[in-house]
């Protein structure tokens, strides 16, 4: 039982990371600016790195010799489980930007607790990762102020990416007996706790930038019981349709 | 040097790169030798941006994801040389501003491989192996021109740019091991993309006519078709070790030459991509286009708010 917590656990994480760093590599190439263009394929090669990790070890604890691969290409959309906010569409730059800082801000504070997980892997995993996040939220968050205070343009860019994403922050911090139970047995780390950090730095980043906290929008959420926005099955499909083409080959 | 006159100093010029000696910036140049660098530095940093889309056509479709990192990180390597080549450039006296805003006008090219589409998961082994590969001799010409910055940079690209021909060979060879699916998909992207690669060195240099003048000043240090043998000679059995065919009922190995013999390059498609009518030509310049006009107003806010920070004495 603890080890099918555990690998769905690990699906969490690594779902979000690949599916992220999925939409980031869809700027490639195509960046406001070079080294901005840069920068995301830094990122997202980052996050990729963690799917595998997190993906492998979930692989691992489930014991039926799936590997990083099986787990990212031979599932539907219902067995995913990123978070929502992970599988919305790049839209402009102030969008992209906006999503990634709202999501490094959670996995900034996640790796940071998780770092002291009395799973051995998950807490080395997330030593590692915490170290990359740390870049990255620097990164996005420079953006958001630049973004938010540059321009009146980039402003209200920023105020519509906003309005856009807000209702899908909660589902970050939505839980279920299963994460309860594992938050008891020192596995994963007080959702209320990460949430409660969560909410302060983005309060810091958001007053230098001008920015206020949306009130009273509706979260949906649903990412836990694999309930997706309609975007996640395209985004599987292109990202799966190699592999399902070819069953059985080895790339 | 005060009182010489253009014609001397030109001869002094030229005595230096006679004797081996490395231009740098400071130097003094004729204004041609400038101005040709220019346009070749700055043609090779478009088409390293531009290289970024067909690759990165694959980047969402990779079929593994320790393919799809390695595609990433090689994607995303492009796009450094470019950002390094134009900083090379820049020496030049000329900024990335005006250089980009040449490219995007049409007025400065970019490599024409670029205009062919990549079909299938395959060509990203066949970019790899051969795209990479034909760059790899092209940039190890270069990486000994007379311009310091110039051949500085591509000796540092070049490092990169043997990864990038590894992992694509490797991609290839995996394809072969693989089903015959997989191997129908291998050859079909070597097939596609062989002759494009030839053509990557450009015409004879009897047909070139920049080239007499880029040999004096040593900026180019091979023929076209010196290149092009040598990187037939070295891919060939390259080709024969994982099973590829080589599209050229032609090729034969030359036992007197040691060299490869190879059967006639269609010019006419050549020119034909250059003026344009490759499949992709417009589709890149699209992209390239949208991705300036989409990107303005993120530029305008990041350069209006370090004026702000600089204005409350704030390093931005
Ligand atoms: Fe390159
Ligand atoms: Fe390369």
């Amino acid at each position: 039982m603890k080890n099918d917590a555990l690998f769905e656990y690990c699906l969490r994480l690594g779902d979000t990371s690949l599916i992220l760093s999925q939409r980031l590599g869809e700027w490639c190439g195509h960046g406001p600016i070079l080294e901005e263009d840069i920068a995301l394929t830094n990122i997202s090669l980052d996050l990729l790195g963690q799917a595998r990790s997190f993906l492998t070890y979930a692989g691992e604890t489930e014991g039926k010799g799936r590997n990083e691969d099986d787990l990212a290409f031979f599932r539907d959309e219902r067995e995913f489980r990123n978070f929502l906010l992970a599988e919305q569409p790049n839209g402009d730059f102030g969008v992209t930007l906006l999503r990634q800082f709202l999501i490094c801000t959670q996995q900034y504070f996640l790796y940071q607790e998780l770092s002291n997980s009395k799973d051995s892997s998950l807490s080395a995993l997330a030593a590692r990762s915490f170290k990359e996040t740390t870049y990255h939220l620097r990164h996005c968050s420079g953006w958001v102020q630049r973004l938010a205070t540059g321009t009146e343009e980039s402003r209200q860019r920023m105020l519509d990416a906003l309005d856009s994403l807000w209702r899908y922050t909660g589902d970050m911090f939505d839980t279920d007996e299963l994460e309860k139970g594992l938050i008891k047995s020192g596995i994963a780390p007080d959702t209320d706790l990460i949430r409660k950090k969560w909410d302060t730095r983005v309060r810091e980043v958001f007053s230098e930038a001008s920015l206020s906290i949306p009130e009273n929008v509706f979260q949906i959420t649903g990412s836990r019981q694999g309930r997706h926005t309609e975007h996640l099955g395209h985004l599987l499909a292109e990202m799966q349709v190699v592999p399902r083409s070819y069953p059985g080959a080895v790339w | 040097m005060k009182n010489l006159t253009e014609q001397e100093r030109e001869k002094k010029f030229q005595e230096r790169i006679d004797r081996g000696e490395i231009i740098e910036p400071k130097d003094w140049m004729p204004e041609r030798y400038r101005s040709q660098l220019i346009r070749m530095m700055s043609q090779h940093a478009h088409s390293e941006i531009v290289g970024m889309l067909p690759e990165g056509n694959w980047i969402t479709r990779a079929p593994s994801l320790k393919r799809k990192a390695v595609l990433l990180a090689k994607v995303q390597d492009e796009g450094g040389h470019g950002l390094y080549i134009y900083s090379g450039t820049e020496t030049l006296n000329i900024s990335r501003e005006e250089l980009v805003g040449e490219f995007l006008s049409g007025k400065a090219k970019y490599s024409s491989i670029f205009n062919y589409p990549t079909l299938t998961w395959a060509d990203i082994g066949a970019i790899g192996w051969l795209v990479d590969g034909a760059a790899i001799v092209n940039q190890t010409a270069l990486a000994k021109c007379s311009y310091g910055p110039y051949a500085r940079a591509m000796v540092r690209i070049c490092k990169e740019e043997n990864f990038h021909h590894k992992q694509g060979y490797e991609i290839l060879a995996t394809l072969m091991k693989g089903t015959e699916g997989q191997k129908a998909m291998a050859q079909d992207a070597v097939n596609r993309w062989w002759w494009p690669s030839l053509m990557m060195f450009g015409p004879s240099d009897k047909d070139s006519p920049n080239s007499a003048e880029l040999m004096r000043w040593k900026v180019k240090r091979f023929s076209n078709d010196d290149l092009r043998q040598r990187f037939i000679d070295r891919t060939v059995p390259q080709a024969d070790n994982i099973g590829i065919k080589i599209p050229d009922p032609m090729l034969k190995f030359n036992e007197t030459t040691s060299h490869y013999e190879y059967g006639p390059i269609n010019w006419e498609e050549f020119y034909n991509v250059i003026k344009g009518n490759g499949i992709c030509n417009r589709e890149r310049m699209k992209a390239r286009r949208a991705a300036h006009t989409d990107g303005r107003w993120v530029r305008e806010a990041a350069e209006a708010y370090a004026k702000k920070q600089t204005a409350k004495g704030i390093e931005a």
